[in-house]
């Protein structure tokens, strides 16, 4: 079943003067369809300005379509009796860490959802203990935000967001403003809810280091939606992906380079490991090529 | 200087005034502070003194904590004694030209200056056994009644929690910005005054530019997870009465029974 369809969605900046007179628009999202099954893992990439963002908020009914709509698990986002409901199923995390957290003290903060939902005090310690150790942050309950680092802040909003017992969590960029540390914390974290609490997650990233383990991924450019497919698929196609000013992770792009220079290397490698292998196996069954190539360089 | 004001700090510790009700504590200093007004006579002074330091005792702060406090304060006190010391019209002791210090000025002047530690000592010992938290809650349930004449309650104490929470973030912040300005050759420290003043508008412009886009942020965050106003809400740590808040709640009410008999006996 599908928890969040999107059919022709657009949607306009419009800038205004000081009399409300419309001076300009800019179309951020421009005719995007959507449609993505629960409990799956959809990455969504683009570079700056394709408009992803934008999406995300249509998700959590933060912005409403200009045109077209967006259903989450159902319900149609312009509803206005139903936004808390929309709220509560699709969860969403932000950019910066400290910008999100309201609580002066990590538990509180993780309690915020849930009291705005108006769940009794029982329920609210039970959830707050059961996210905060699905984010492994229950040591920490006790401490202030403020002492944490950028990855265990992000994982404390996570936990807020988990606490809200949501169908869907779209993550807008999480790993944006974090070291190399902490945006593993953060995508593992992410992983593991996927995997063990069927959450849907919506990863909206430009590292694919981070994409390499979706489902599926998206690719976004000026509003549109102009790949889809596998992370193997998308990353099988290296100059598309330059097109749209996309990096490629390393390993794939080196493998593409490999193949361009005649080895016998299969499209859209994505790990160090599935290249090794690929390696040791041109080697062992093809000793022909690997003797070759060094003399070729010797020239 | 800023370092030494105790007011406003919470001191952890494991005492039977930390774990009162915020509100009592609330209600107890209001009304120990109005007590000190009201009751002007030395014998009232020397029992609220008492008072407190029994409750300071049970608090387990430091006295020195507690003393340090009062060095912030220690010129307004100065002034105050200085001021009743001359200016109080009375018997004449000594006299150089035209000031005089009379009988009654010393009297007033060494009340006032007692008067004044015993306020700032009792308004910080309730800051410093509660933390600002309890403090908010405290005030928005408190005053909850307000809200029948549409006194925001609820929002007034979600903007106090949520201002505690970001000075940390904008102290580092101005001090980020500083730094940043300072590398480009900004002076903050020579000159006079107004021109220190006009140095810090390059940093204050920043800073504000930044706390507006992270309300902007905070606000976005806070409404996605689903926050609509006070109505409807429900708390991890309501706030309930337990049976060491009634006997502080009795243990008040005989303090401003002996205080009212003390001003009556005398």
């Amino acid at each position: 079943m599908e928890i969040i369809r999107a059919e022709k969605l657009s949607y306009d900046y419009v800038s205004v003067d000081d009399d409300g007179k419309e001076q300009g628009r800019y179309r951020a999202v421009d005719g995007v369809d959507l449609d993505i099954e629960k409990g799956d893992f959809i990455a969504i990439l683009g570079h700056n300005g394709s408009g992803k963002s934008t999406l995300a908020k249509h998700i959590n009914a933060l912005l409403l379509p200009t045109e077209g709509s967006l259903f989450v698990d159902g319900m149609d986002t312009r509803s206005e009796d139903e936004v808390w409901k929309i709220r509560q199923s699709a969860g969403m995390v932000f950019q910066n860490p400290d910008n999100q957290i309201i609580g002066t003290i990590v538990d509180e903060d993780v309690a915020f959802g849930p009291e705005n939902l108006g769940v009794e005090k029982e329920e609210i310690w039970r959830r707050v203990e059961k996210s905060l150790k699905s984010v492994n942050m229950w040591e920490y309950r006790s401490h202030s935000p403020n002492k944490l680092s950028g990855g265990q802040k992000q994982r404390v909003a996570i936990a807020g967001v988990v606490a809200m017992q949501p169908k869907c969590i779209v993550l807008d960029e999480p790993t944006a403003m974090l070291d190399p540390v902490g945006r593993r914390e953060v995508i593992d974290t992410v992983l593991e809810l996927n995997r063990t609490q069927k959450v849907t997650i919506i990863l909206i990233t430009h590292y694919m280091e981070e994409v390499i383990r979706a489902d599926h991924v998206i690719v976004m450019d000026q509003g549109k939606v102009v790949m889809q497919g596998t992370p193997r698929e998308i990353f099988s196609q290296v100059d598309m992906l330059r097109h749209y000013r996309l990096d490629v992770p390393q390993v794939t792009l080196l493998a593409e380079e490999l193949r361009k220079a005649g080895l016998d290397l299969p499209k859209g490698i994505l790990t160090e490991e599935e290249l090794v292998m690929e390696l040791r196996r041109i080697r062992k069954g093809n000793p022909g090529t690997q003797s070759r190539e060094p003399r070729l360089k010797k020239r | 200087m800023l370092r030494d004001i105790t007011l406003g700090q919470y001191y952890p510790a494991d005492s039977v005034i930390h774990k009162l009700d915020p509100r009592v504590k609330l209600l107890g200093t209001v009304l120990y502070i109005v007590s000190l007004f009201v009751f002007g006579k030395p014998v009232n002074y020397l029992l609220a003194a008492v008072f407190l330091i029994i409750l300071i005792r049970l608090s387990k702060v430091p006295v020195s904590f507690m003393v340090r406090g009062l060095r912030a304060i220690f010129i307004l006190m100065l002034i105050t004694a200085v001021f009743n010391l001359f200016l109080t019209p009375g018997t004449v002791v000594w006299q150089l030209w035209k000031l005089k210090i009379t009988k009654e000025g010393i009297r007033v002047a060494i009340l006032m200056v007692i008067r004044l530690i015993l306020l700032v000592m009792g308004s910080s010992l309730m800051t410093l056994t509660t933390t600002p938290n309890d403090l908010t809650d405290g005030m928005e349930k408190g005053l909850g009644f307000l809200k029948k004449i549409h006194v925001p309650v609820h929002e007034i104490a979600m903007m106090m929690s949520i201002a505690l929470r970001f000075i940390p973030i904008l102290m580092e912040e101005t001090d980020k910005i500083m730094k940043a300005q300072s590398a480009r050759g900004a002076d903050f420290d020579t000159g006079n005054l107004i021109q220190k003043a006009k140095s810090l508008v390059p940093v204050l412009v920043p800073l504000f530019i930044s706390a507006f886009r992270r309300a902007n942020d905070l606000a976005m965050a806070m409404e996605a997870r689903g926050y609509h106003g006070g109505e409807g809400r429900t708390k991890m740590r309501p706030l309930e009465y337990h049976r060491n808040d009634h006997i502080a709640y009795l243990v008040l009410a005989g303090y401003l029974a002996i205080m009212i008999a003390a001003k009556m006996l005398t």
